[in-house]
């Protein structure tokens, strides 16, 4: 590119200088943000969208919030406690918090949201976190209490999400929230054209203290290379960014910095134990046996995560080289696969999603050709999210590539799956008494150390077991500019952190 | 005017036709609102939850009462409510057809610069290395898709030169000229220049085989001068081919040009069907497709149109 006259720069720069000046007025100091995907709606109650999520964690706030290192810290609610019973969750709110329309945040407005929250016509996505909620209290403005059917101890972190957002009463009863934003947190929503940009702003009352610039200006440029240019030429000064190999681009470029943090997320090769032959544990055994988990990530994400048990967040992560068959042992995955009586192989398809994630049929080749050297023949089916969606939900697959999302509790993350009664245990199609046990000590054990040792032994067994062969977290990323400094990721993914930033003039 | 009025009446009944079509095709495709929504966390709502969603998103009620619900709305101009933007179908069109509509205007206009000249140029110079190097442009700009060139433009212009038209932020022409066109300059050269190839090579073809009629080599003889002959005679008679092809094309970007508008994160038609579809929008969906479902066919009657004022040998009805 040397060969470019320094002319022919100057008056392309220029241009471009002139153009965006004159697109842009002159105005107060504003974040310039970038992605790639945008929310698919504002209803902090009804949407787990994940870039849904990411746009209304800077509006609206929950009671309590997770820091980068996923400890507990105070949002709405200043403070908390259990009784000693584990019957009763009693919150103080912050006398200072105030709603985007200027009214005060009160006791009301937390029931009123977790009545909505809690009643089915709402159709509110983190309802099944919730249902011990047996009754809400107010003695006074500033005070909630939550009365529980039984100890809950996962229920604080489930709390700290977007999806229990509090939302004021008044929208609850104007019906509002789909189309309008009136939360109680950092940013205000000015403008918003869907899958293109939205205009926050600062909001000046914010009870968590000042932002150091004025707003954000969100562009939405669906496609991932369109970021890393926007980058270079200064348009963005911020952006999230999701495929691994653009992720990888960033450092080679002079001025841009990226941010990485290991995910809750964890990718897995899902069995359906209800297909033959998956239903033998020796089959199932020898496939976890058959695979190089280090060479699916170093091949499809380019070394860019980490192997990992089912246990993902960092509080009882562990290092799994410990677990049931976690080194390639191609030999031991012969031997298993002839005492389930298939000692020259099978055939079996496997369904991943187009582009959800972006290395989702990476992942699914090179489990293919590695299945390949012990005689499991795999068929790869490449389907539109949607469909694959569908298809998931109906466990219509003999065995699934997915990226399912973590919590910061074991039992919030896997009861769904892994309980009796758990909301997706279809889909797992794996249960026995020692998980479903496990799970339930664990839900009302309220002791650090002993949760931990509970699910340290749910980890191990559901490794041995093998229903999943669980692979790797990946990273979630993002990059910015040298004029924008303060930024922490997390491993939620969130963008919070962005009220903590300053931009250099 | 007897055809006009015979074409206007096929109107109606070809816009019922893809308004069926469109409304069973997309409820075809597997998945719907609710899903695309909630992905696979839709697996955590209770059946009560799942039903109340169902109502609000219409999803509740047979085919059959949904169309015919749908169908009373358009008559009374009322295209529905999108689900994943809550305003009017009707109102999203109306903000992303001008932008659609000015792409797909400086997209032709990039072509029919660029092709018409060359196409004319490589004629008059038939079989010469002029005339072999204008053809091979011409196959490279055709099997070079327009992504292709909207990538490259991007790469060369960030990475080189470190400047881009601003992306994701589009402002409109009566906002701000001068930005608007900045924005639009690049995503219309990369794609009129896929169709100006085209252009070049149906206009060299349409020339050559007129310059060697009889009424040309007529005048030519008469002492008229070739420039003369070609602008004046063979050019308006070579042109009708290339407004066929022309408007062909137009009526597709009308359409919106998917691929490019994601490339350059364009708001238009394009992009708000794509992401629709893959939001399960189905209100959305039926509206924007019917509405350019309607641009194509008012264009192609243009067209014919055009084509009886150019070619008075055409008398559409009459003996050929």
């Amino acid at each position: 590119m040397k060969t470019i006259t320094s002319t022919a720069k100057t008056t392309a720069r220029a241009l471009a200088l002139l153009s965006t000046a004159l697109a842009a007025p002159l105005s107060a100091q504003t974040l310039d943000l970038a992605w790639s995907q945008d929310a698919t709606g504002l209803d902090p109650h009804t949407q787990p969208g994940f870039a849904t999520i990411r746009l209304l964690e800077l509006m609206y706030e929950p009671l309590v919030r997770l820091d980068e290192g996923l400890e507990l810290q105070p949002a709405l609610a200043e403070s908390w406690s259990f009784s000693d019973d584990g019957l009763q969750l009693t919150f103080q709110l912050d006398g200072d918090a105030m709603f985007h329309d200027g009214t005060p945040v009160t006791s009301a407005d937390v029931r009123a949201s977790f009545e909505r929250i809690l009643d089915e016509e709402t159709g509110a996505i983190a309802r099944a976190n919730y249902t011990s909620i047996i009754n809400i209290e107010t003695p006074d403005d500033a005070t909630v209490i939550f009365e529980l059917d039984a100890p809950n101890a996962p229920l604080l972190n489930g709390l700290a999400s977007v999806n229990a957002a509090v939302v004021p009463a008044s929208a609850i009863e104007a019906g509002t929230l789909g189309t309008q934003v009136i939360g109680s947190g950092p940013f205000t929503l000015d403008a918003r054209t869907p899958n293109a940009s939205a205009n926050l702003s600062a909001f000046d009352a914010w009870h968590g203290g000042d932002v150091a610039y004025d707003g954000i200006n969100i562009s939405v440029l669906p496609d991932e290379t369109a970021l890393l240019a926007a980058l270079r030429a200064g348009q963005a000064d911020f952006a999230l960014i999701n495929d691994p190999l653009v992720a990888t681009l960033v450092p080679r470029t002079e001025g841009l910095q990226l941010n990485a943090a290991p995910t809750l997320s964890y990718y897995v090769l899902q069995l359906n134990a209800a297909r033959e032959p998956m239903g033998e544990l020796a089959l199932r055994q020898a496939i976890g046996c058959a695979i190089d988990r280090q060479d699916v990530l170093d091949a499809a994400l380019l070394g860019e995560g980490e192997v990992t048990g089912p246990l993902t967040s960092p509080a009882y992560r562990t290092d799994p080289s410990g677990l049931f068959c976690y080194e390639q042992d191609q030999d031991r995955a012969r031997e298993l696969l002839a005492e389930a009586g298939y000692a020259d192989g099978f055939t079996a398809t496997v369904i991943a999603a187009n582009g959800e994630p972006p290395t989702a049929s990476a992942v699914a080749q090179v489990i293919q050709s590695q299945l390949s050297e012990v005689g499991i023949n795999l068929e790869i089916e490449m389907l539109e999210l949607s469909v694959y969606i569908d298809r998931w939900l109906a466990a219509d697959f003999d065995m699934a590539v997915a990226l399912n999302g973590g919590r910061v509790d074991p039992y919030t993350m896997y009861n769904r799956y892994w309980t009796r009664d758990g909301n997706l245990q279809g889909v797992a199609n794996y249960i026995d008494d020692t998980l479903d046990t496990l799970m339930n000590e664990g839900r009302a054990e309220t002791d650090e150390a002993a949760r931990a040792e509970i699910f340290g032994n749910f980890e191990s067994h559901l490794a041995e077991m093998s229903p999943w062969i669980w692979l790797f977290t990946g990273n979630t990323y993002t990059a910015q500019t040298e004029g924008v400094s303060g930024f922490v990721s997390s491993p939620t993914g969130t963008l919070f952190g962005l009220v903590d930033v300053t931009l250099a003039e | 005017m007897k055809y006009l009025l015979g074409r206007l009446a096929v109107f109606p009944l070809v816009m019922l036709g893809v308004s069926v079509f469109v409304f069973v095709a997309i409820r075809l495709v597997p998945g719907d609102a609710i899903t695309a929504m909630l992905g696979t966390e839709g697996g955590m709502l209770t059946p009560a939850q799942r039903e109340a969603l169902a109502a609000y998103f219409g999803l509740d009620q047979n085919w059959a009462v949904q169309y015919f619900r749908w169908l009373g709305g358009l008559f009374r101009g009322d295209l529905g409510i999108s689900v994943t933007y809550g305003q009017p179908v009707l109102d999203i069109i109306l903000e992303r057809f001008p932008l659609t509509l000015q792409l797909a205007l400086m997209s032709m206009v990039v072509a029919l610069a660029i092709g018409l000249p060359a196409g004319v140029f490589a004629a008059t110079r038939a079989n010469k290395p002029s005339d072999l190097i204008v053809r091979i442009f011409a196959m490279m700009g055709q099997s070079m898709p327009n992504f292709v060139v909207a990538l490259l433009s991007i790469y060369i212009l960030s990475v080189g030169f470190g400047v881009l038209p601003t992306m994701g932020r589009f402002v409109t022409f009566s906002e701000n000229p001068l930005g608007n066109l900045a924005q639009m300059i690049l995503p219309s050269i990369a794609l009129g220049t896929a169709f100006a190839a085209a252009v070049t090579r149906i206009t060299r073809a349409a020339m050559m085989d007129i310059l060697s009629e009889d009424y040309v080599r007529t005048a030519r003889s008469q002492g008229f001068s070739q420039g003369y002959v070609i602008w004046r005679h063979a050019l308006p008679n070579a042109l009708i081919p290339v407004l066929t092809l022309s408007g062909v094309e137009f009526g597709y970007l009308l359409g919106g040009a998917v691929i490019v508008e994601q490339i350059f994160a364009l708001p238009g038609l394009g992009r708000v069907v794509l992401d629709a579809i893959l939001e399960r929008d189905y209100a959305l969906v039926q509206g924007v497709i019917l509405f350019i479902a309607f641009n194509f066919m008012l264009v192609n009657l243009l067209v014919d149109l055009a084509y009886a004022a150019l070619d008075p040998r055409i008398r559409y009805g009459g003996k050929s």
